[in-house]
């Protein structure tokens, strides 16, 4: 690999930060394992602490309700739930964690959907008393989905079951099982008291015959980096940087974050969808030059060959580029209120690229309990999971999802009024399903009727 | 138990993990880009204070070496400290940019806002705030809130739409799904983008540190004229303080926010330099908001209800 291993070790020696998301009904625990992280972290402040005993004393309960930690909005403190996703944030001398705290009701997967999207961990809560439920296979099925690459699953109320190994074993080997047969490619079982702070932030003195880590010592301890052999290198143009200057005439560089694999200067580059090639004369990463960029970093490159590249094209090394199509099949999850419709006239924003396109059709919508297909429902509405067939004005360059989550998902925009409608993961549902690949429509006389 | 189905990190090469600050400062960069590519006229709020100061450092990063795409504005309470005034008027000059003022007092002055009984300004800046992006007609407008700052800052959007009037409805915003932010909005309506959502207090203070940033002396322990007020120590001065019964002393004290003098409180402290702070903030016990700012301490839903109003 490149010459940066010495900057690597300099790197690792400071603190990583690990996204992640929490799932979980509301009878699970999820706000005490949340306030408990937080405030056996220490990360709960004085006033914050007070705001919430006054709060609590307010309403007439006796004890602090952690959960007015999470719930900002005045509706959520009303109603005493929690209605959308609020990010919390805190710290450990190994690592700082941004979580997304996502609500558990059934009614709101889109929720969960967002929060999973930027996770690289989801936690999923299981009541050890009553075991793998339906909502914990809904929660395990949005974390394949949307290819959250670590899952914990986190067997709470364990002082509620005597602490009991077979309780925990036996809820673990079937959620293995099943999460594993979705395609989740890690999971870590945990049994815990968040209540009582078993093996949340401490070991438990109840449960010597477990030897795993506690939570929080797999949150710091989980790898975040990524393994860039086997990651195809992506970079979608944001921004052109010319200065014009008399300093830097000819300074022209392609401004944008890196979304999957490394970039090496030397390399042979395809531009897309125009598929002019040239080779990497230099990379700026924010004022620095260097020899080699990797995702998630935002850099420049300079190219040897003054080519016409602008906003929405896709630098990709030039051994490695993805086809590129008006036809995308994808698994979508509909997070509007307003229903999404065949033959709807849509905008499709895919990395820095916004096309429009149409739905085609919704060949089949997703029941996430027992993951059964139900064929051609017409339409999507808020929270339905099912499979779209899109076309779009321009070609795009897409990745599958499972390949690259960042290249290979997109929205689909309301043009009249800009609402965000679906999120999309290009290429086959889960891991395991392998839906057979589609031929590509014959794009013939399907433009008849775009008048958009 | 652990099980591990399948290790998808193994392998030969290196662990290409960034640092946190590494991240963030990616992260933030992205979204400046994101800006500048799709929106007409942009504009960042900038008052002196630390986190406007580093949206503007993370702004010219990511546009080196063009100038940053986009221009200044700032709401003048007309009680600021001085020292940032200074501060503001030297960074623009410094970056060769160009400053909008929207001017609170001008308003007072014209009639079109009345004083508050309690002499507190901040809420008065959203009026200005508001018309001046309508007069404009700014499309995107860069904040330097974050998202740890308080807990119905903790459900904003990192693009969070605006109604023509510039109101915030926390039950109509847009999903936020991986880094892809929907900017699309109607004419008359706008986009407030945050850049430093996802970075706390602390992270803030250490990017500064590492970067080298330059911050107006009040955030640095000093001796300061003050005064006691609902439980803060106020900068004595014309703008309405102190008030019978409340009497001046001098103290050692720094800012952990800056506001204006009208609602923000100084802190005792004796840390003088960038690791005397990071070490001081490391061990408090409050947050800033909670420490020194009087205007979140009205209601449980205070920032909700001004966010709601077009504030930022």
């Amino acid at each position: 690999m490149p010459s940066t291993h010495t900057d690597d070790a300099t790197r690792l020696a400071e603190p990583t930060l690990l996204r992640f998301a929490t799932a979980g009904s509301v009878d699970d625990g999820k706000s005490t394992l949340v306030g408990r992280l937080l405030h056996d972290s220490k990360s709960v402040l004085t006033d914050q602490l007070e705001a919430v005993e006054r709060a609590s004393l307010s309403r007439g309960q006796e004890a602090p309700d952690l959960a007015l930690l999470t719930d900002g909005l005045r509706a959520e403190r009303e109603q005493g739930i929690t209605i959308d996703v609020a990010y919390r944030y805190f710290a450990t001398p190994r690592r700082r964690f941004i979580l997304a705290d996502t609500p558990g009701h059934v009614q709101y997967t889109r929720n969960m959907v967002t929060g999973a999207s930027t996770a690289e961990l989801a936690v999923v809560l299981v009541d050890a008393r009553n075991g793998v439920v339906e909502q914990t296979r809904r929660h395990a099925a949005v974390a394949a989905l949307l290819r959250v690459p670590h899952v914990v699953l986190a067997v709470n109320k364990m002082d509620l079951v005597e602490y009991a190994e077979p309780v925990f074993a036996a809820i673990a080997k079937e959620f293995t099982a099943y999460a594993a047969s979705l395609g989740v490619p890690e999971i870590t079982a945990i049994p815990i008291s968040a209540l009582a702070g078993d093996n949340v932030v401490e070991p438990s003195a109840h449960m010597d015959w477990y030897g795993g880590p506690t939570v929080l010592e797999h949150l710091e301890t989980v790898p975040v980096s990524h393994d860039l052999a086997t990651c195809h290198a992506r970079l979608p143009v944001q921004y052109v940087i010319r200065p014009q200057s008399a300093e830097h005439p000819d300074y022209r560089g392609y401004a944008g974050q890196i979304a999957a694999g490394a970039f090496r200067v030397g390399e042979e580059v395809t531009v897309l969808p125009s598929g002019r090639t040239s080779k990497v004369a230099g990379i700026d990463l924010l004022g620095k030059a260097v020899d080699t960029a990797w995702t998630p970093q935002s850099v420049t490159l300079l190219l040897d060959d003054d080519i016409d590249i602008s906003r929405g094209d896709l630098i990709v090394p030039s051994g490695d580029a993805p086809t590129t199509s008006q036809d995308i099949e994808a698994t979508v999850c509909h997070v509007a209120d307003q229903p999404l419709n065949v033959g709807q006239r849509v905008l499709l924003k895919h990395t820095t690229r916004t096309v429009k396109a149409i739905v085609k059709d919704i060949p089949s919508r997703l029941t996430l309990d027992d993951l059964s297909q139900h064929p051609a429902p017409g339409k999507l509405v808020a929270n339905d999971i099912g499979r779209v067939v899109v076309r779009t004005a321009e070609p795009l360059a897409l990745d599958a999802y499972a390949d690259s989550r960042r290249t290979g998902s997109f929205l689909l925009i309301d043009p009249a009024d800009g609402t965000t409608l679906t999120a999309g993961m290009a290429g086959a549902a889960f891991s395991d399903s392998a839906a057979p690949a589609e031929e590509p429509a014959a794009p013939a006389d399907d433009d008849q009727g775009w008048d958009f | 138990m652990t099980t591990t189905v399948a290790a998808v990190t193994e392998g030969t090469s290196a662990p290409y993990a960034l640092s946190h600050l590494d991240s963030l400062e990616s992260e933030a960069v992205h979204i400046f880009r994101e800006v500048a590519g799709e929106f007409e006229r942009p504009v960042i709020l900038f008052s002196g204070g630390k986190d406007s100061i580093v949206m503007l450092h993370l702004a010219l990063k990511a546009f080196a070496p063009a100038p940053v795409p986009f221009t200044l504005l700032h709401v003048d309470t007309g009680h600021n400290f001085p020292e940032v005034l200074e501060y503001r008027d030297r960074t623009v000059e410094r970056h060769g940019l160009r400053l909008h003022v929207a001017s609170v007092q001008e308003y007072i002055d014209a009639g079109k806002l009345r004083e508050r009984p309690d002499g507190t300004r901040n809420p008065l800046q959203t009026v200005p705030l508001t018309e001046k992006i309508q007069a404009e007609r700014f499309d995107a407008v860069f904040g330097g809130g974050r998202r740890d700052e308080e807990k119905a800052r903790a459900k904003e959007r990192v693009f969070s739409l605006r109604d023509e009037f510039s109101q915030w409805d926390p039950r109509r915003q847009r999903p936020e799904l991986w880094q892809l932010y929907n900017g699309r909005h109607a004419p008359g309506e706008h986009v407030r983008v945050f850049p430093l959502s996802n970075w706390t207090e602390l992270d803030v203070w250490q990017y500064i540190a590492r970067e080298g940033i330059e911050l107006p002396e009040i955030y640095f322990a000093h001796e300061r004229e003050v005064f006691s007020r609902s439980g803060m120590w106020l900068t004595a001065g014309d703008w309405g303080g102190p008030k019978d019964g409340e009497s001046v002393e001098t103290r050692l004290v720094r800012y952990r926010t800056v506001g204006d003098m009208s609602c923000t409180g100084a802190v005792d402290s004796d840390a003088t330099t960038l690791d005397a702070v990071i070490t001081e903030i490391a061990a408090s016990r409050l947050t800033e908001r909670g420490a020194t700012r009087a205007d979140d301490k009205m209601s449980e839903a205070a920032m909700e209800d001004r966010k709601r109003e077009g504030y930022f």
